[in-house]
């Protein structure tokens, strides 16, 4: 999931990596850094999730040679969009969380997109997961407007491990970056691990 | 076309130039002119049209719209550029789809130049008879730019240029005129009365055409002819 805040972002993930019912991993990657301040969190299949992120990366990388800057958030959006659409009839089973700040504007950015590359920019906070549902609540209660980088972990971190601890197949373990102007800062939060 | 020769017509001289590119570079210096003025304000593109008294002016474009934010114009062989705006047209709208803004200058003239050296270097082709001046934004949320592209694809920055018939004359006066804080309407008038000298004939909204990148709007467009003549009238 991703927030938005005064001046800064936040996107935060569990680490599990399960085949149904059987945990294979508990530190298993989900969000990727694009740029100095800019992230994509993939949720779904496994592979497609590695895929996604290493063909994005690609496109990404090419772009800022080409285009002798970093990528703005709202590009990376369309970007994601179409890659997903590239393959309409066969697609990657993932739905990407994307959080960033502009590079020039420092502006914060939250948006998501669904498997076909449906893109959704909102104003207050973006989920995607098996517990999307639980999310969407938990969210809805401890988001405010405006909130510092402190009171944002404190939010997204509340946010993601209640909603996690009441999904069977979410959770064992959870990673938060708060993304600022100056810098970025990434914890690992204690979770329930089961 | 290509199908007949595999091998590129485009060969090295044993004095080590490209001498089809040389032919070309000629061709262009004989072709009607047209220059380039960019300022903090913007870059502003004026071209001279050469027309037989009962050609239907409006028929002829020479400063071609690429996308919303740039601009072109060329001096040399009007099918060739036809052609290439064709391809820079659907290149920024390839673009476009791809990253939801229009291209900045540069990455336009980056694809641009990338055909035009493919045609230099293919079998059964030749090079573009044409060297075009493209006007448009710099970098996204930055001032204009201005770029000129040869018939080898070499692609040049500038602050102000001249190319076609007269252009050693029109650089040399450019290069006395020019002043970087500039407002558009001087600017325009500074490029018609740098176009003026070596005008054959008098200058009119039939033989000018006029095209304007302005920072504030980062928009491009190309004047109407009641705009031409307002600024034809004020020189």
């Amino acid at each position: 999931m991703a927030m938005k805040g005064k001046n800064c972002v936040a996107i935060a993930a569990d680490t599990r990596f399960g085949i149904q019912a059987q945990t294979v991993s508990t530190k298993f990657q989900k969000i990727f850094e694009l740029g100095p301040r800019l992230y994509i969190g993939l949720a779904g299949l496994a592979t497609d999730v590695q895929t996604v992120s290493e063909r994005l990366k690609f496109r990404v990388n090419l772009y800022e040679l080409r285009e002798n800057r970093r990528v703005k958030p709202k590009t990376l959006l369309s970007v994601v969009s179409n890659l997903l659409y590239e393959r309409r009839f066969g697609p990657y089973f993932v739905e990407p969380v994307i959080a960033g700040l502009d590079d020039v504007t420092s502006e914060p950015f939250v948006a998501s997109l669904d498997l076909i590359g449906c893109p959704m920019v909102t104003e207050d906070f973006v989920v995607s997961g098996t517990c999307s549902e639980q999310m969407y609540g938990m969210c809805e209660s401890v988001w405010s407007p405006d909130l510092d980088p402190d009171q944002l972990f404190e939010a997204i971190s509340q946010a993601l491990l209640n909603a996690a601890d009441r999904d069977a197949v979410s959770g064992w373990g959870a990673v938060v970056h708060i993304i600022e102007k100056d810098k970025v800062t990434t914890r690992t939060l204690k979770a329930r691990m089961d | 076309m290509s199908e007949k020769y595999s091998f590129s017509l485009t060969t090295f001289s044993p004095s080590g130039k490209l001498v089809q590119i040389e032919y070309a570079i000629k061709t262009v210096s004989e072709g009607s002119a047209c220059l380039g003025i960019k300022v903090s304000a913007g870059v502003v593109l004026v071209a001279e049209k050469h027309l037989p008294a009962l050609a239907d002016a409006s028929s002829i474009e020479k400063v071609c719209t690429v996308s919303p934010v740039c601009g072109v114009t060329f001096s040399g062989l009007a099918p060739d550029f036809a052609t290439l705006c064709r391809k820079a047209r659907k290149q920024c709208q390839v673009y476009n789809t791809l990253y939801g803004h229009y291209p900045a200058c540069p990455a336009v003239v980056r694809q641009v130049s990338d055909t035009m050296q493919e045609y230099t270097q293919s079998g059964g082709v030749r090079p573009f008879g044409i060297s075009c001046l493209f006007a448009g934004t710099g970098s996204p949320g930055g001032t204009g730019a201005l770029f000129q592209l040869d018939p080898a694809g070499s692609a040049f920055e500038w602050k102000a240029t001249a190319i076609g018939k007269h252009s050693v004359a029109r650089q040399a006066f450019l290069e006395k005129r020019y002043a970087q804080a500039m407002s558009i309407d001087d600017t325009v008038s500074t490029a018609l009365l740098v176009l003026k000298d070596g005008f054959e004939g008098q200058m009119s909204a039939r033989n000018v055409e006029i095209g304007i990148y302005t920072t504030r709007d980062n928009a491009f467009r190309t004047l109407t002819d009641s705009e031409t003549r307002e600024y034809i009238a004020a020189i």
